[in-house]
């Protein structure tokens, strides 16, 4: 090997980071981390929300300055006051939520910020050339002149990695790059990463996904609470381990369920059409039942009806013709309010934005549904004492962590800000839930926490209908699997019978 | 009557002042534009204008030379531009409320001024028609174009050069990252700052100019209030212009055509119903209330415009 990498570049042998410490107003965020990582080498960052990985990585990228410790490159100490002394020490991250300009095309957002050879003019055509030469080593195919909102999510991301490429990285930080890829990209990513990492290439993969870590990692470092709880080769390193290390206590493990017993039909929604946001079809004739007891989990890729449906169900999006009914009684074209009140609770995707208000106290936000009926209201006046008590029980029944009562909800972590949500929905008794994506950017223990309240409510005798893009989610709850696509229920598949592989064909539309 | 419209004289009239019209708000809106590409939507051009109008007034009245009263408006419209930027990116002030309060300065400021060094409304010899050889001899399209006063002749000189600034050099293509997603450019080491403190500045700049081009070229006189509301519709037509340079060319074209139709159905004494010539003057801002609803949504503006940036948030 020789010690360039194929973009030309030199590589980074060795990146050490010893004895970080980075304090916040009230947080000890990093304390004395250790963490190094290797030329041709994946390492793995694992730690749930709030263990410190992001500090860290800022940190390296220079977005952060660390209060203590220091950087070592190849052995020698380095200072990184901001991304372009890190772009100039050959280090490139790879942003969860993608630093990209989406009006502008693939090759203007590479060249932004670079250094011109036609001075203060643009050079896009040399950077095009570059882009191409680029996506040929690194097998990243790329079109220079696309605008980058036409492109797929995965395209996205190839991008995001030629701009790093583009700029000389050696050692490259991805932030939960699969977060927001379906399974095929996820496995294509892949193997780009691979051929870098044989390549020459650094990468430090920031996740909480056991399974990609030990698919892809050779070593990991586990973070908690700030602090390094240990590094260790992958190999040889199960699921459960990495998930104990994580949590700091057994986890990681499937949920233990019940055997299925289901009753009546709680939930049916007959022949449904509805167009989305744009007006174009989103629903093409969705028909199923879900029954009080079972859990119905919905699977598809993102964009296939799912929101549209949760929301025609909950009354927030009319249905262009078909039925929904409700115990029974059909409540098509009934306020959400009316369908909340027969029985409905809804758990949204997006909960900051639709299962909450942000600036609202917790207590406020638990008594969002039933702010206007006894016992937190009478006559119009609100009863403070019972708005104080019973939502300090379901904050201490439902394990929220907040300051107080009084603390507004967006100050609170997302598996918090989603418990609220479940103590609302559930302490409601509701014949039916939807729950859209109930576990979308939680950490482990919140994960679990929420997937043990929807067993337990299903154990009840609740119909909950469960739409995730998390196949493992489903997999591990749902009594019945229902797939979507395009509008469409390609598959109705009882979970004995149910496999990745046959649900991802589903999933791709192949009709079984 | 109506038919006195549709004479040669008329029509080459009505077409002349329409283009010479066009000239503040071309100056003001280009700058504006540069703005709000970069995410940042001032509202206080009207009181930008304001100053550098007076700027440019007191310096040709004192010296006699419209260029070094030019010169005055740029420096005036550069300092209140910066006055903007200090206000909105560095202490993040809301933007449109800071805004008006540059605005209500500006305007204020220019009534003082006006008050304590002139006192009494005086005319000014400006910039005069400058007629381009040959081109001037052209018919009907020489007297329209090219008889027309310097300023003029800038103002749509600026409409290419905006462009090239936007689309063809990496200080636009800055720009426009900025004003779309300035985290973005800034993890690529764009000053977000800087950007948006200069894009604001040459907007107030431009503005001065913009103010200028009324007191030393279209009307040579100041007053209070000179610029009555000129501003502010330079700012519509930035959205009116979908923010492009050549679209706010056409509304600018649009707007200051229909008013020099109107002007000149009023000087003509064209009878109007009701005897209402306010309902004459209303017409270009109607018209531009039209237009701005029935091209709502054609066009998405910048992402970023009107939103404070921080690093981290």
């Amino acid at each position: 090997m020789t010690d360039l990498l194929p973009s030309g570049h030199p590589r980074i042998d060795h990146l050490e980071m010893r004895g970080i410490t980075k304090r916040f107003p009230g947080v000890l965020a990093s304390d004395h981390v250790d963490f190094d990582v290797r030329t041709g080498e994946v390492h793995a960052l694992l730690g749930e929300n709030g263990a410190g990985k992001s500090t860290l990585m800022r940190i390296l990228y220079g977005l952060y300055q660390p209060d203590e410790g220091e950087i070592r490159l190849n052995g020698q100490v380095v200072s990184i006051q901001s991304p372009a002394d890190a772009i100039r020490y050959g280090i490139g991250m790879i942003h969860q939520h993608f630093m990209l300009v989406p009006t502008l095309t693939v090759k203007e957002n590479v060249a932004l910020g670079l250094k011109s050879s036609r001075s203060f003019l643009t050079d896009l055509d040399k950077v095009a050339a570059r882009i191409e030469q680029l996506a040929k080593l690194y097998s990243l195919d790329v079109d220079p002149d696309a605008v980058v909102w036409q492109l797929s999510v995965g395209q996205q991301q190839r991008v995001e990695i030629i701009k790093a490429l583009y700029r000389g990285a050696a050692l490259l930080i991805l932030d939960e790059p699969t977060a927001v890829l379906t399974p095929q990209e996820v496995d294509e990513f892949f193997v780009i990463l691979e051929q870098m990492k044989r390549d020459g290439h650094a990468l430090i993969f920031i996740s909480h996904k056991l399974h990609e870590v030990i698919q892809l990692c050779n070593r990991v470092t586990v973070l908690r609470d700030g602090r390094t709880i240990g590094t260790t080769k992958v190999e040889g390193t199960t699921k459960q381990q990495l998930a104990e290390m994580m949590v700091g206590r057994p986890a990681g493990l499937q949920p233990t369920k019940k055997p299925l017993d289901a009753h009546e039909v709680r939930l049916s929604v007959r022949n449904v059409e509805a167009l989305n946001d744009r007006g174009r079809p989103a629903l093409r004739g969705v028909s199923f039942d879900v029954r009080a007891g079972e859990i119905v989990g919905l699977a598809g890729v993102s964009g296939n009806g799912q929101r549209t449906l949760a929301e025609v169900i909950a009354g927030l999006r009319p249905a262009t013709s078909g039925e929904v009914s409700l115990g029974g009684r059909n409540v098509t074209g009934l306020s959400p309010r009316r369908v909340m009140a027969l029985g409905l609770s809804y758990i949204p995707e997006e909960r900051m934005r639709d299962g909450m208000i942000r600036e609202f106290t917790v207590a406020e936000n638990i008594i969002l549904r039933e702010f206007d009926q006894p016992p937190y209201a009478r006559s119009g006046f609100l009863n403070q004492a019972a708005i104080q008590r019973n939502s300090r029980e379901l904050v201490n029944s439902f394990n929220v962590k907040t300051p107080s009562l009084e603390t507004p909800a967006k100050n609170l972590s997302g598996g918090n800000i989603q418990k609220i949500i479940l103590a609302r929905e559930i302490s409601r008794r509701p014949q039916v839930i939807v729950a859209a994506q109930p576990t979308r950017g939680l950490d482990i223990g919140a994960t679990e926490y929420v997937h043990a309240r929807l067993l337990e409510q299903r154990d009840q005798g609740t119909a909950t209908l469960l739409i995730s893009e998390d196949l493992d989610e489903i997999l591990a709850l749902a009594d019945r699997i229902l797939v979507i696509c395009d509008g469409r229920i390609m598959g109705d598949v009882p979970r004995a019978e149910a496999t990745a592989e046959k649900l991802g064909l589903l999933m791709a539309g192949v009709e079984s | 009557m109506i038919s006195q419209l549709f004479t040669e004289a008329v029509l080459i009239g009505i077409l002349t002042s329409g283009i010479r019209l066009a000239t503040p708000y071309l100056f003001a809106s280009i700058g504006e534009m540069f703005g709000q590409r970069s995410g940042v939507l001032n509202l206080g051009v009207e009181g930008m204008m304001l100053m550098g109008a007076f700027a440019a007034f007191y310096v040709t009245l004192t010296t006699g030379s419209p260029w070094l009263g030019l010169l005055a408006s740029i420096l005036v419209g550069t300092l209140m531009g910066l006055a903007m930027a200090v206000i909105s990116v560095t202490f993040q002030a809301e933007q449109g409320i800071s805004g008006i309060g540059v605005y209500l300065f500006g305007l204020g400021m220019s009534e003082l001024l006006f008050k304590k060094m002139l006192g009494t409304v005086e005319t000014v010899s400006g910039f005069r028609p400058l007629a381009i050889p040959v081109l001037s001899d052209i018919p009907i399209i020489g007297p329209i174009l090219f008889q027309q006063s310097a300023m003029v002749y800038l103002a749509y000189l600026l409409v290419p050069v905006a462009w090239f600034v936007l689309y063809r050099t990496t200080f636009g293509l800055k720009i426009r990252a900025v004003g779309e997603n300035p985290a973005a450019a800034d993890s690529l080491g764009v000053s977000v700052k800087r950007t948006r403190y200069m894009t604001v500045t040459l907007g107030g700049a431009l503005a001065g100019v913009a103010g200028a081009s009324l007191s030393i070229a279209l009307l040579n006189v100041f007053q209070q209030n000179l610029t009555s509301g000129i501003g502010f519709i330079a700012v519509a037509l930035v959205y009116f212009g979908g923010w492009r340079p050549y679209g706010v060319l056409f509304g600018a074209l649009l707007f200051s055509m229909v008013n020099a139709l109107q002007l000149w159905i009023q000087a003509l004494n064209i009878p109007i119903p009701f005897d209402a010539s306010e309902l004459l003057i209303m017409m270009p801002y109607v018209l531009t209330i039209l237009v701005l609803m029935f091209s709502a949504g054609r066009v998405r503006k910048p992402s970023a415009l009107g939103a404070i940036y921080e690093r981290g948030t």
